[in-house]
């Protein structure tokens, strides 16, 4: 495990934006309520992650009181701002003081010009449960507008969401930031692609196994077909995650894969009650849709979603060993997908 | 002028009544069982100022009435004889945070009544809202509730009336604990669903199993190894996740069948669920009728290490389970 894939990155934001509270939701399994107990950050939080086994992220959850931000600043910029990765700035929509907010924000961008001028900058518009839902979406573009306009002389991209805890917004903003520091993500994709072709699956997520963001996603063959091209879509793929998403939520629901998440995480504290985990799950749907949830390598699980041909063959025979092949063919898969992980 | 809101006389034994003084959380516990309100919204729920009445199609049909806690049931207009002459269970519910006195002299004066009108009915007794109260406290409160219920009705002379006491919360899982029970005992069949489930443990080798009402998450039957709270609530949950995920997907099958697919939304396709714990054990989920689901959890000893041979293992469960759900076809067929 060479030192290059450990990968820091700055929480930041004003005192009581919610930075902490997203930390423990995404990667301590508290749920929205339980985050009411948390108290103030004091200074600055390590946390280290693992992800995807080989990668180790270092999230730097900072204090955002005024004492504290100071000192980010001033004394301890150089320690702060080196070798940053990515920076997550929270943003309040209900704060009062906005002017405020941006000062420090533009106080980062200096500090990471100076530092770390690759980084890679996100902004998350948080609590946006507070705010009316015909609403959000014009107080989200005016807010990037300016923010982007304000980052333009930094000569740094901005990447914004709109957050809440209470939704599935979260695990949708923080896949995408996870996503972008996978550095093979390409070649994930394009397994994905070709297990899909040989499944002839409705569509293929790919997890990661102790966060449950997602990684990787696959629509079906028949909207690659509809894609006339199929060299154009893996090139579609390969422009990264928000592309390729984007492609398949025309005719399912847009937020299923946050839902997807959140349901499995549910699940998966209440098998903590038995003191397990599980290893798969096999649901055969009331319209004769089938999940299947896997294990596919250590770090990552699979879920895979059939669709009922038309023609039934007759009774339960056949659809048990339907239910055997896939399993075998994700065995099958497990080989390729470790190799990619392992290339590291 | 509540005259309409007695139950038909036919279905007498499904009916629970649910009575209490004025706040006790009585409204909140019908939502949060029958409604999957989640708990601490019954926060904003009003005051109930008429007799509510539901119905609940599942094994039994089920109907739940709500009388608001300010009313006095013993003025001359009020058709309280034939009330409790058509209900099978009353339930009454004390709230445990409250001074008691006053809800336990009102409950004996319903019983007293009750009795007399239907000395068949079940008395059912929650000491509610014991999420608030200490561990200690919470046993000394139900010692000190029974004994005064029980001193109440020997002055009243009603020795022989069995009344049930359960302490409940609507956070935790107690209240559909509390419920099963209440439930079950309007069963006229219970034994022998109870005996089925059984004979389904012996031959299959499962450790637990459930029959789920899918909507309330009650249980309606178990076998007779002891309920553990745990297992209850996994296996309960195991229902949620499962139909959430599979609703997921079926708004886009409503697509295809604008497009001329072939099967509705609910085909006659049934849910099924396994899942395979690391530990060794399985979920086994199986969607039976009239809105029941089965639930089991299965043992890792019956298991030999080999994937394959658990598979075999559940082949023998599946088979097993069919069995079941033809017996349940057949005796509930001819109610109908």
């Amino acid at each position: 495990m060479s030192q290059t894939s450990r990968k820091k990155l700055l929480l930041m934001g004003r005192s009581g934006s919610g930075k902490s509270s997203m930390r423990s939701i995404i990667f301590s399994n508290y749920s929205a309520f339980d985050t009411r107990r948390l108290g103030a950050t004091v200074d600055v939080e390590l946390s280290h992650l693992r992800f995807l086994g080989n990668m180790s992220l270092t999230l730097w959850d900072c204090g955002g009181q005024d004492v504290f931000m100071e000192n980010y600043f001033t004394n301890q910029k150089d320690h702060i701002f080196k070798m940053v990765q990515v920076l997550i700035h929270v943003f309040d929509v209900e704060s009062k003081s906005i002017n405020k907010d941006i000062e420090i924000f533009v106080k980062s961008l200096t500090n990471l010009q100076k530092y770390s001028p690759d980084a890679k900058i996100f902004v998350l518009l948080h609590k946006m449960d507070l705010v009316q839902i015909d609403k959000r979406q014009e107080l989200f573009t005016i807010m990037m507008d300016k923010l982007q306009k304000i980052s333009n002389p930094y000569h740094f991209k901005l990447v914004g969401f709109p957050t809440s805890i209470w939704d599935e917004s979260l695990y949708k903003a923080w896949s995408q930031i996870v996503c972008s520091l996978i550095p093979n993500i390409n070649l994930f994709n394009s397994n994905i692609i070709k297990f899909n072709s040989i499944l002839d699956a409705e569509e293929i997520i790919l997890f990661e196994k102790t966060t449950f963001l997602v990684i990787s996603s696959t629509a079906s063959i028949k909207q690659q077909q509809a894609q006339p091209d199929q060299q154009q879509q893996q090139h579609k793929l390969t422009n990264g995650k928000s592309s390729s998403q984007k492609e398949e939520t025309e005719e399912l629901d847009p937020k299923r894969f946050e839902k997807i998440s959140n349901i499995i995480k549910t699940y998966k504290q209440s098998i903590s009650k038995l003191r397990t985990n599980f290893n798969n799950l096999i649901i055969k749907g009331s319209n004769g849709t089938t999940f299947y949830l896997d294990v596919l390598t250590e770090n990552m699980f699979i879920m895979v979603v059939l669709k009922k041909k038309e023609e039934v063959l007759d009774g339960t025979a056949v659809e048990q060993n339907e239910e055997f092949l896939v399993l075998d063919n994700i065995k099958a898969a497990r080989k390729w997908f470790e190799k990619i992980e392992n290339s590291k | 002028m509540e005259a309409t809101i007695v139950p038909h006389p036919k279905d007498t034994n499904a009916t629970i009544l649910l009575m209490g003084l004025r706040r006790s959380g009585k409204s909140s516990i019908c939502k949060v069982v029958f409604h999957n309100m989640q708990p601490l919204d019954t926060l904003y729920l009003e005051s109930t100022s008429k007799p509510t009445n539901e119905q609940f199609s599942s094994l039994i049909d089920l109907s739940v009435m709500e009388l608001p806690g300010q009313l006095n049931y013993f003025e001359p207009n009020y058709d309280s004889e034939r009330l409790f002459s058509s209900v099978g269970a009353l339930v009454y519910v004390i709230d445990s945070q409250d001074e008691y006195l006053n809800a336990l002299t009102n409950l004996s004066m319903i019983i007293d009544f009750a009795y007399r009108v239907n000395p068949k009915i079940n008395i059912e007794v929650l000491i509610h809202k014991v999420d608030g109260l200490s561990e200690d406290y919470r046993m000394d409160a139900q010692q000190d509730i029974m004994q005064r219920t029980g001193d109440e009705l020997l002055d009243l002379g009603l020795e022989g009336v069995s009344v049930s006491f359960y302490l409940t919360s609507i956070f935790d899982h107690s209240v559909y604990e509390a419920f099963s029970r209440i439930v079950q005992r309007l069963i006229p069949e219970l034994p022998s669903l109870e005996h089925m489930l059984d004979n389904l443990v012996q031959h299959s080798s499962i450790d637990k199993v459930f029959l789920f009402d899918v909507n309330s998450k009650i249980y309606v039957a178990t076998d007779s190894s002891p309920v553990d709270i745990q297992t209850y609530e996994v296996c309960a949950e195991f229902i949620d996740i499962t139909i959430d995920l599979d609703d997921l997907y079926i708004e886009n099958d409503e697509n295809v069948n604008k497009n001329g697919g072939v099967k509705g939304p609910d085909g006659n396709k049934e849910l099924r669920s396994v899942s395979h714990l690391s530990n060794g054990s399985t979920l086994y989920l199986k969607q039976m009728i009239r809105g029941l689901a089965l639930v089991a959890l299965i043992r890792n000893e019956s298991f030999a290490d080999t994937p394959a041979d658990s598979e075999k293992s559940l082949t023998i469960i599946e088979y097993n389970v069919d069995l079941f759900k033809q017996a349940l076809i057949k005796m509930w067929t001819p109610k109908r």
